[in-house]
């Protein structure tokens, strides 16, 4: 079963985008999208030997939920940012230990990091333990690194792994 | 009908945005700030297919909108690539 | 109704979308110039999608939602580009206000 089927969520993900491209909803097109889904991931096994494993999903919905609110509050504060005085910006590099280890969950982090909160994720060290974060307007360096590791690294890790 | 006003007011707005952007990619004054101005302009432009499809009530402008926003992803990965590793070789 | 919510996330989005750009223009530096297209030109580009995707289910042929796919491609993009764009920066030590971060400059020549 796990050999006929390496990856069980990226099929069904792979089936829907395969709707989505052809904006068409027939039994036809979901058959194909289905072989298509069942085919890609045998291809480029060698690419992604390892299975993704969700958790607890309820904490991934609330975290995609958190992420969502956050995308949108935090454009609205780099909008007044970027409206105002450039001189007033404080911006600044801040080491961001980190406590994750597969790739998924520290791409996942890093991705959102550089969604929200005026933060672009800049630069992750070769070992992968500590990730270069550039705040546009930082406060406090410890105060920032405390909220991106308890209000996004914590849900990914109890998610993916 | 307000629906064209916003519109109006939508393409005009798009347009300063892509002036900007082609603003900051002659004056650069890096490549790296380069790279970001070309970037922006493809998401950019995106945006005013977008807009020019609802205009024109035709989704066939979706094609091209899909292929710039994949195009322009490529060609930044890969100009970064060249800066990162072009000056690793030296 | 419907036209008013249209007009609303269409003006939005393009609100965003020259936020971004302006951004990118006036900023004093590469780090900070870099916010401005990564969210909130992002955002822009998502509302118009969505506004896109709300005319053309409402219209004729039922619902269109392929606008969806572009916009989940430009959320995945952005920060990945957004990411190697920094790292490239750094890499060629471009100035910066920020203190530049003395690790990533050290481990990076080799």
């Amino acid at each position: 079963m796990a050999r006929l089927l390496p990856h069980p969520l990226l099929t069904p993900l792979l089936a829907l985008v395969w709707l989505l491209l052809n904006n068409s909803f027939s039994t036809g097109h979901l058959l194909l999208g289905l072989l298509l889904g069942w085919l890609i991931p045998l291809f480029t096994l060698r690419f992604w030997p390892d299975a993704v494993k969700i958790g607890r999903p309820l904490t991934l919905m609330r975290f995609v939920g958190i992420f969502l609110l956050d995308v949108v509050v935090a454009n609205f504060g780099v909008a007044r940012l970027i409206l105002g005085s450039p001189d007033r910006l404080r911006p600044a590099f801040v080491e961001v230990p980190l406590d994750l280890r597969t790739d998924l969950a520290i791409s996942l982090l890093a991705n959102t990091i550089s969604l929200t909160p005026g933060t672009v994720s800049a630069w992750l060290s070769p070992d992968r333990r500590t990730l270069i974060v550039h705040g546009l307007d930082v406060d406090d360096p410890a105060e920032l690194v405390a909220t991106i590791k308890q209000r996004y690294e914590t849900p990914l890790r109890e998610v993916f792994e | 009908m307000i629906l064209d006003t916003a519109l109006g007011i939508a393409f005009v707005l798009v347009a300063a945005a892509l002036g900007l952007n082609f603003w900051r990619l002659l004056r650069g004054p890096d490549i790296p700030d380069r790279i970001v101005a070309l970037d922006t302009l493809y998401v950019n432009t995106v945006a005013l297919l977008v807009l020019l499809g609802i205009h024109l009530g035709s989704a066939l402008y979706f094609e091209a909108a899909l292929l710039i926003a994949l195009m322009g992803f490529v060609g930044t990965v890969a100009l970064c690539k060249y800066l990162l590793r072009g000056d690793i070789i030296e | 109704m419907l036209d008013y919510l249209l007009a609303f996330l269409i003006l939005l989005g393009a609100g965003f979308t020259f936020i971004g750009s302006l951004g990118l223009a006036r900023l004093p530096d590469f780090y900070t110039r870099l916010h401005g297209p990564t969210k909130a030109t992002t955002l822009g580009v998502g509302a118009m999608l969505v506004a896109s995707a709300i005319h053309f289910s409402v219209g004729e042929g039922g619902p269109s939602l392929h606008e969806l796919l572009v916009t989940l491609f430009l959320f995945i993009t952005a920060p990945v580009s957004a990411h190697l764009l920094s790292k490239a920066g750094l890499h060629l030590r471009l100035r910066s206000r920020a203190p530049a971060p003395g690790k990533a400059s050290g481990e990076q020549r080799d």
